[in-house]
């Protein structure tokens, strides 16, 4: 068999760190890597061989716990899924845009969180039955209706994607609203309403003017911008059932 | 030091870690809950399992029968009352998965669909596609969003227990943002840190795996159980280790050498059964142990492929076709795709055994107690001796839930009593840690550096502690570990910032992994027979006489730990042979 | 030391060339200005109808200059680009499920294209081109 092909890899990451530097700046690094290697892996010999002090965030290297996003060749992507062989040259790596740096590729997802946990990802269920009751029944075409919405993993590369996103902070975003699209289509749930508070607003899906961004970044096929533009119309619905149909009531 | 007053603290936040403290707020909303990670909760490791969770569901299914397969696949080294319990409680969890939203697989009729697993009789394992546990893990990180009384403390790097009049009262940890040293008072502490496999250079594991939950416990006092039986996967990519699930060969995959025989049958778990009509608990469908031995004698015959990745064996799939694999086995073929350029509708994987699951783990009873008043563990990181000497696939996640939840329920029950945590001594225990940390900033005298430490760490497992051990091997691995122990206390921290300091965090992590290895070394060498993952060419047979027992070990600070025996409890199903032949029938 | 976050601004003008994407993006925005400006061109054109005939044959011939030739081809091309980006839009904002399965997008794309020629010829057919 033959041996595995090496190549010399020039990697710019982003350096900053608060406790000595006042800006950031790019530092370049040169590694022998494994062709068939990805970004992350590159990082990963860098920081064991050459740097133990540069700084990012990765677990699975599966492409499933969302850990390791960042700007490569300024675009967002997973690190552990941004192989080596689809780049020449320099390799740019900077940390997740529309995110505040906490230190080189390492940001700080606090703002997701809390839009996160405003659109209610969970059951809000229509009645509550007791775990002797069993299941609750789900065919398998109501299971596809919502599955699709219920593969984000956060990695938030949507919303480094999202330039409304980057000039509105406010716009709760793509990945958390897709949340809420994914349990107001389980069949197991009756929370539509509640959420439609925090979803049918200009801080929710009318923030979107549909650029598009978010399902072309999304490495887990979630299509985002689709769940947005569903809910904008069954929300356009809403109002239009509330305002326009006399005695009419979303 | 920031100090921060709570009643219960959960360490770790993957599936253990959720489903405790969800099963605390639930049960008393006035409880001040905090959940300490040093991972955002949906990094958790949960987030990579990928086949399944067995509970008994079907009408053809039985409890009996669970009990009997995990009891057999253990190699009868788990603790009956324990299987007894869990199996009962096992449906109940993943009911109630499935009543917060969970999208498991559905039958036509709307009910929960089950997939086939190695080693169980039935189908029984309840799964979502390939991505069970990233389902498992989000759906309850998302209910747990819904409880005010959960207070979560993401990235914060936990250290050290607070122990004072015998009981454990609490933990230190680093705001890992900050760099700010934090302690946490409490009445009760759960650990729910996940396993260990990062000791390993080949693993399944993510990078976050690396025992601190069981080195925080060992450390302050607590035995770790059974940590010799580490569970190989025989089925993991040859490059990343990554992991294609049992329910590749469950779904039908088989495995075969390069002369494209089914070698299974060759090692007591033939006869051959028809291609792509898997039958339960034969062949492919064989525990996970004897599969992966069953590579290792196929590597020394020379009947492996050799690849440029290294000695392999295939999974062949091909004959499932593209519309089933793409409905049941997505995520494997994405990773086979993307990190091996095989697609599997039209080629074989290859693969080889890799370094999966940790059987042993702090020493729990049935009701996830540790012998540490007040000290609580639950997941990967704990031993309640569930899964005895091999872990059946689609267990562990069930083990997570039921016992993270029991544990919640135990921790509540010892708060109820346990006196108010004395601030002054625990102040006194929290000041141990800074200096601990302090030094390492300011050390200056560092000569080692850690990651050559990390590497010499992972070529003794390899070596000396793989699939098959020897009494000189071992010998050589416990000799190893025990210099690294010791040689770890000059390794140079490079970075002295405070914020987002991963070097630090790293060093801090070698550390918890050279404990764990330790007490996998010392228990390997110490048990002289073979049993489950526990294979020793020098002794290759149960011995029930005088190993029917579980590994103690006690940690003796830089000295060779201590090690002891506790009996295996066996209330109805004596020791007897597993058999995986399909022949019986 | 102790946390000191790094924020880095977007450009509030120039933002749109820093990915291929955001510009195609921009100039599907852009194509509104021409819609726009083609109805304000109707709105002129009812305006003069309602003047009188003279006003109408006049503005008639004003159609017909180069400059306004080439004004309504770009409006036309505009508008074209701008209907493709909808109805390649449509299949992710009104998906049909039958049974388990999607309907694939392109249909519904497709579907939206073919009753837009359908459309088109109707009324071409009605001014009479036929
Ligand atoms: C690839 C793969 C596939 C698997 N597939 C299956 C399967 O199909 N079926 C099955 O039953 N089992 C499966 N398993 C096993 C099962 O997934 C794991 O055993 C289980 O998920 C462990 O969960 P846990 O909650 O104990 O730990 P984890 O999910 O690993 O979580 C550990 C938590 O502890 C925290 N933590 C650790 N150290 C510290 C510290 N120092 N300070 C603060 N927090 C800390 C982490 O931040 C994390 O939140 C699989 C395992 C792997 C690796
Ligand atoms: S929607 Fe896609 S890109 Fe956005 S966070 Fe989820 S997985 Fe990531
Ligand atoms: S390391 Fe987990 S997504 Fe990349």
């Amino acid at each position: 068999m033959t041996p595995l092909k090496e190549r010399l890899v020039q990697l710019e990451v982003l350096r900053y760190n608060p406790d000595t530097d006042t800006e950031a700046h790019f530092q370049r690094y040169e590694v022998m890597c494994q062709e068939e290697w990805v970004v992350l892996d590159a990082l990963n010999k860098i920081k064991a061989d050459i740097d133990p002090t540069l700084n990012y965030r990765w677990s699975c290297h599966m492409a499933v716990c969302g850990s390791c996003g960042m700007m490569i060749n300024g675009e967002p992507k997973l690190s552990c899924h941004a192989f080596l062989r689809s780049y020449e040259g320099v390799i740019r790596v900077e940390p997740l845009a529309h995110f505040p740096v906490e230190r080189d590729l390492v940001t700080a997802p606090d703002d997701f969180m809390e839009k996160l946990k405003r659109v209610k990802p969970y059951v809000i269920p229509k009645e509550k039955k007791p775990i002797s009751e069993g299941e609750y029944k789900q065919t398998p075409a109501q299971l596809m209706k919502f599955r699709q919405y219920s593969m984000c993993i956060n990695c938030m590369l949507c919303y480094a994607a999202c330039p409304q996103y980057g000039l509105t902070p406010h716009f709760i975003g793509p990945a958390a609203l897709t949340l809420a699209h994914r349990y107001n289509l389980d069949s197991r749930d009756e929370g539509r309403k509640e959420r439609q508070e925090v979803v049918a607003t200009h801080e929710g899906v009318w923030e979107c003017t549909f650029v598009g961004a978010c399902s072309e970044v999304c490495p887990a096929h979630v299509d985002p911008a689709s769940a947005l533009q569903q809910m904008k119309i069954t929300s356009s619905v809403d109002w239009i059932v509330e305002h326009l149909i006399p005695g009419g009531k979303s | 030091m920031r100090s921060i007053s709570t009643d219960v603290v959960i360490i770790g936040a993957g599936g253990a870690g959720l489903r405790a403290a969800i099963a605390l707020a639930e049960t008393d909303p006035k409880l001040r809950i905090a959940l300490v990670s040093k991972v955002y909760p949906m990094r958790s490791h949960t987030c990579a399992a990928e086949g399944g969770a067995a509970g008994v569901i079907k009408p053809d299914d039985s409890f009996d029968l669970h009990f009997d397969d995990t009891v057999g696949g253990g190699d009868w080294l788990s603790d009956q009352d324990c299987v007894e319990y869990f199996i009962h409680e096992a449906p109940k969890e993943l009911l109630q998965l499935e009543h917060w939203g969970c999208p498991w697989n559905r039958e036509a009729d709307g009910s929960v669909a089950v997939r086939p697993f190695g080693g169980m009789k039935k189908k029984r394992t309840w799964f979502a596609a390939d991505k069970s546990g990233f389902h498992i893990l989000h759906t309850l990180f998302q209910t747990s969003l819904q409880f005010p009384s959960i207070t979560r403390h993401d990235e914060f790097y936990a250290l050290d227990l607070l122990v004072d009049d015998g009981r454990c009262q609490g933990v230190t940890a680093l705001e890992m943002r900050s760099g700010e040293l934090c302690q946490f008072h409490a009445k009760a502490v759960i650990i729910a840190g996940g396993g260990a496999g990062r000791m390993f250079p080949f693993s399944t594991n993510g990078a976050i795996k690396t025992g601190d939950g069981m080195a925080m416990a060992y450390r302050a006092g607590a035995p770790l159980k059974d940590m010799e039986f580490v569970q190989y996967h025989p089925t993991g990519l040859p490059n990343t280790g990554s992991l294609l699930t049992e329910a590749c060969r469950g779904e039908g995959g088989i495995l075969v050498n390069k002369h494209g025989r089914r070698y299974l049958q060759d090692y007591g778990m033939g006869p051959e059964t028809p291609v792509g009509q898997p039958q339960l608990k034969t062949m492919e469908l064989g525990p996970r142990d004897r599969v992966s031995q069953a590579y290792w004698h196929e590597l020394q015959k020379g009947n492996t492929v050799t690849t440029q990745w290294g000695e392999c064996v295939l999974l062949d799939m091909r004959h499932l076709g593209e519309k089933k694999i793409n409905e049941r086995l997505p995520l494997v073929r994405e990773l086979a795709e993307a990190y091996l350029g095989v697609d599997i509708v039209k080629d074989a994987v290859p693969i080889r055994p890799v370094v999966h699951y940790m059987m042993g783990g702090i020493s729990t009873n049935t009701k996830a107690a540790t012998p540490l008043p007040g000290l609580f563990a639950a997941g990967e990181c704990a031993c309640v001796s569930l899964n005895g000497a091999n872990r059946l696939g689609s267990n562990s996640l069930v083990e997570l839930l039921v016992f993270g939840r029991r544990a919640a329920l135990s921790a509540i029950e010892h708060v109820q009593s346990a006196p108010a945590p004395n601030a002054t001594a625990l102040n006194a225990c929290a000041e141990q840690t800074r200096s601990r940390i302090d030094e390492l900033m300011t050390r200056t005298d560092g000569i080692e550096s850690m990651s050559g430490l990390r590497r010499e760490m992972m070529d003794t497992m390899e070596k000396n502690v793989g699939i098959y051990r020897t009494e000189e091997g071992l010998q050589e691995g416990v000799n190893k570990i025990h210099e690294l122990r010791q040689r770890y206390r000059r390794v140079k921290l490079t970075d002295k910032s405070s914020v987002f300091n991963t070097d630090l965090f790293q060093v801090l992590e070698l550390g918890s992994m050279l404990d764990c290895a330790e007490a996998v070394t010392v228990g390997a060498l110490a048990r002289k027979e073979s049993r489950g993952a526990h294979q020793r060419l020098d002794y290759v047979e149960r011995d029930d006489k005088n190993f029917l027992c579980h590994t103690m070990v006690y940690h003796q600070g830089l000295d060779v730990p201590r090690v002891d025996y506790l009996d295996v409890v066996i209330t109805k199903s004596p020791p007897g042979v597993r058999d995986y032949s399909g022949d019986h029938k | 030391m102790s946390r000191r976050p790094l924020i880095r601004e977007v450009p509030p003008t120039s933002w749109y060339f820093r990915q291929p994407r955001y510009l195609r993006y921009m100039s599907r925005e852009i194509t509104s200005i021409f819609i726009g400006a083609y109805c304000v061109l109707l709105v002129v054109g009812l305006q003069r109808l309602a003047a009188g005939p003279a006003a109408w044959e006049g503005f008639l011939a004003a159609l017909k200059s180069p400059a306004s030739i080439v004004f309504q081809f770009l409006c036309l091309v505009a508008a074209v680009y701008h209907a493709a980006t909808w109805f390649n839009a449509t299949q992710k904002a009104m998906p049909i499920q039958i049974g388990e399965d999607f309907v694939p997008g392109n249909l519904i794309s497709g579907a939206h294209y073919a009753a837009w020629a359908v459309l088109s010829f109707g009324v071409l057919f009605l001014a009479g081109v036929f």
